[in-house]
């Protein structure tokens, strides 16, 4: 189990930032991805591996209207 | 031309440090046009904009005073920072009156030129009062010093033609079009009361006059009510120091390091050059937002169909300069140009459509079920003519859908319009009718609180569900968002103090989705800054979108990413370089709060403004119907499960209805506790005598209003 935003989400072997964005269909390109307070650039997404137990930002620079 | 009944001479006033130090006053009942001298106390305590709009409105109405009251006011003012050309976004004009649909002040923010023009024509403020006894219009010529009432009647009333032919009679020749801007209304304006403003800004590359739209509120109603087809300011030789700022040389550093950020990074984030606020139509759908079919549920496949995509391949004209003011590298006013109308009175004729704007392709669209660019298009091009507020059409026709899809009015009763979700040629038709102020036509432009005390008392419909499915507080209806998911959300519109209107506070993603703001002090403190900070846009003359649709590379490494911390300090930067003054950001929210709390004092004053008038409607908090709940079964079983300890296997449908329908009406209560004390109100919304103190605002006039609620 990991932490996304604060709330429970299931961790699964191999999972990375790019898996864990496509399960949640973080599809708003803005963002802003951090584990375990370390941010991850865009770039690293495929190769970046979660591991379980992790605690994930992903910050949605959405300030609207 | 009309008859001249009334030529006054003036001189302009020079402006210093943003400030002519004037403003305009015109009472329509006797042609009286006066000066008033803006006072130090005015800039001290209400800044500019909106504040100097309360301020005089506040002392030009009473408690009983309705939107037709010939005391009523229409006050507009651009504010110290209005006209500079070296930011995006600074021709912001800001309009305050009492308005028709909610009773008390309703504030609306426009772009386009007239703002601006009317300062350096020597007015930071201009009152219109009174009533006309014949239609007529009021030109400002500001390099001359005249102001000139004309006998109006024979003009036409449809923005497009009016703001047209009065452009070309006002400028001497084609280069000096761009030199006239046209305040109008349009012919919906008489027979409903979301009549909204059209502020002209003549185009040169395409040869025609584009629009921004002051919509909220009816104020295009009551322009209408005081028989005044139109306002035309002129004003030649704009330049980029006519502000008299302190420090040019910092507006100028800012602007380029904000206009450089534009270049760079655009295209990489929000596309505004592209399409303007309608990037979002597809974000929104996707994670839950999109109001669908009267808010029921927060997207649709087929919003694919009017996704971004669609409107830059095939609709919208790319690569031309759309900013509504010199200067907005921003550019987001985009058009479809040489579009081809179908309906209506101008059908066969080819019309610039200024838009979509995110408001209209999500209300016009998706909340009416028309998932169909081409309908969009000219559904905008009508309310727009027509003066037609486009945000409470929408939501109030797809209350008017729910309505009769689900048996509470029948189509006889809307003179045979067979108004289906989904079905655009009625909604033109009702356009139309709403323009003729003919059949149903004549009350569908009410408003939704109208409508449903019509519908109960005449058309025997439910008074329970109506209230639940009419998106309405205080009797404005709803922006664009769905958002029953987001707590911070459903407070940031009902307790808005104008209404439901996104503009105080838009926390949707920052509450529901990042979960930045989880408890009630979290999102209280959220309720309390970001009001506070987008009221100042109004106060000096800025719009919002350059703040936070486009932040810097390195944003997100700041402690507080949602605040755009740089853009903040952009404005406190910019405001000090033109006034003078030594503000910081901290002095930035004191002057938005003095402001703010006043606006809740005076709605306080006209009736409203207390805990009773803040609550939403159950269709924003959570399902009324059983698809609704069934539409998002995973999610409501599993909150029942995980927040109420409930186990929803053994509930039948309507008891799970019931239950989350509890919980969440608990948790708006506990809400609104929080915000409250957070703003420094009663546990009934009346701002406090000592929170008036601290922030210098206990004067006289309001400690009077709040005493006896306390």
């Amino acid at each position: 189990m990991i932490k996304v935003n604060t709330e429970d989400y299931p961790w699964h072997p191999g999972m990375t930032v790019r898996n864990l964005l496509d399960e949640k269909q973080f599809t708003f390109r803005h963002i802003i991805v951090r584990v375990n307070g370390e941010f991850v650039s865009e770039e690293d997404y495929d190769k970046w591996l979660i591991q379980d137990g992790d605690d994930v930002l992903v910050l949605h620079l959405m300030a609207g209207g | 031309m009309g008859t001249i009944i009334k030529d006054y001479s003036y001189t302009p006033a020079k402006i210093k440090r943003g400030y002519s130090g004037k403003s305009l006053y015109i009472n329509l009942s006797d042609l009286r046009i006066e000066q008033k001298e803006i006072t130090e106390f005015m800039k001290e305590k209400f800044t500019g904009g909106k504040g100097f709009d309360l301020w005089y409105l506040w002392h030009a109405v009473t408690p009983e005073t309705r939107w037709d009251s010939p005391e009523n006011e229409i006050v507009m003012s651009v504010g110290p920072l209005g006209g500079i050309t070296q930011y995006a976004g600074t021709g912001k004009t800001l309009l305050c009156s009492i308005s028709p649909l909610t009773d008390i002040p309703i504030d609306s923010n426009v772009g386009g030129y007239f703002g601006p023009l009317l300062k350096f024509s020597g007015w930071d403020a201009f009152e219109l009062q009174g009533k006309s006894e014949k239609e007529i219009l009021i030109f400002i010529d500001g390099n001359n010093g005249r102001i000139q009432i004309e006998e109006a009647e024979e003009y036409p009333e449809d923005t497009h033609l009016l703001a047209e032919e009065l452009t070309k009679k006002y400028a001497e020749n084609e280069d000096d079009m761009v030199n006239v801007s046209v305040v109008c209304s349009g012919s919906g304006a008489k027979h409903s009361y979301m009549g909204m403003l059209n502020f002209s800004f003549y185009d040169p590359r395409r040869k025609v006059c584009r629009f921004k739209q002051a919509a909220r509120g009816g104020l295009g109603t009551i322009l209408h009510d005081k028989k005044v087809k139109a306002l035309v300011v002129k004003y030649r030789g704009v330049k980029p120091n006519l502000n008299d700022a302190a420090d040019i040389s910092t507006i100028n550093k800012v602007g380029v390091k904000y206009h450089k950020e534009v270049h760079d990074l655009d295209h990489k984030q929000n596309k505004m050059r592209q399409i303007g606020t309608a990037n979002t139509i597809m974000i929104m759908s996707q994670y839950d937002l999109l109001p669908t079919r009267n808010f029921q549920t927060g997207g649709d496949p087929e919003a694919v169909k009017i996704s971004p995509e669609v409107f830059i391949n095939e609709w919208l004209t790319q690569g031309l300069h759309d900013g509504c003011w010199y200067g907005c590298t921003m550019s987001c006013a985009k058009c479809a140009d040489h579009f081809l109308i179908t309906t209506g009175p101008y059908a066969g004729q080819r019309v610039t459509v200024d838009g979509p704007e995110y408001e209209c392709a999500a209300g016009l669209g998706a909340n009416l079920g028309v998932f169909d660019p081409q309908a969009i298009l000219e559904e905008n091009f009508y309310c727009d003519t027509y003066g037609i507020d486009l945000i409470s059409f929408a939501t109030c026709t797809a209350f008017i859908m729910e309505c009769y899809q689900r048996g509470q009015i029948t189509r006889e009763q809307m003179g045979g319009l067979d108004l289906r979700f989904g079905n655009s040629q009625a909604v033109l038709e009702l356009m139309h009718q709403i323009s003729r102020g003919e059949g149903f036509g004549r009350i569908a432009g009410l408003g939704i609180r109208k409508l449903k005390k019509i519908f109960v008392e005449e058309f025997g419909a439910d008074p329970k569900l109506l209230q639940d499915i009419g998106m309405e507080v205080k009797g404005l209806e709803y922006s664009e968002y769905a958002h029953k998911e987001s707590l911070a959300q459903q407070g940031g519109f009902a307790m808005a103090t104008k209404g439901p209107q996104h503009d105080e506070a838009w926390l949707i993603f920052m509450d529901m989705v990042n979960k930045q703001i989880p408890t009630f002090e979290d999102k209280a403190n959220a309720l309390y800054y970001f009001p506070m900070f987008r009221t100042w846009f109004g106060l000096v003359g800025l719009c919002k979108l350059p703040w936070n649709d486009l932040v810097p590379a390195d944003n997100y490494k700041t402690d507080s990413p949602a605040k755009v911390p740089e853009h903040v300090q952009n404005y406190v930067d910019i405001f000090n370089a033109v006034t003078g003054k030594h503000i910081d950001k901290e002095e930035l929210i004191l002057q938005s709060e003095r402001v703010y709390q006043f606006q809740r004092v005076f709605s306080v004053r006209m009736g409203k403004g207390e805990r009773k008038d803040d609550y939403p409607p159950y269709r924003s908090l959570g399902p009324v119907s059983r698809e609704e709940y069934l539409s998002r079964q995973e999610l409501y079983d599993k909150q029942l499960r995980e927040l109420q300890k409930l186990d929803p296997e053994t509930m039948d449908l309507d008891e799970k209805i019931a239950a989350t329908r509890r919980y969440r009406e608990d948790q708006y209560e506990q809400l609104m506790d929080a915000v409250y004390r957070r703003r420094g109100w009663t546990e009934n919304g009346i701002p406090t005598p000592e929170r008036l103190k601290a922030i210098g605002m206990d004067l006289p006039e309001l400690l009077e209003v709040i005493e006896p609620k306390l």
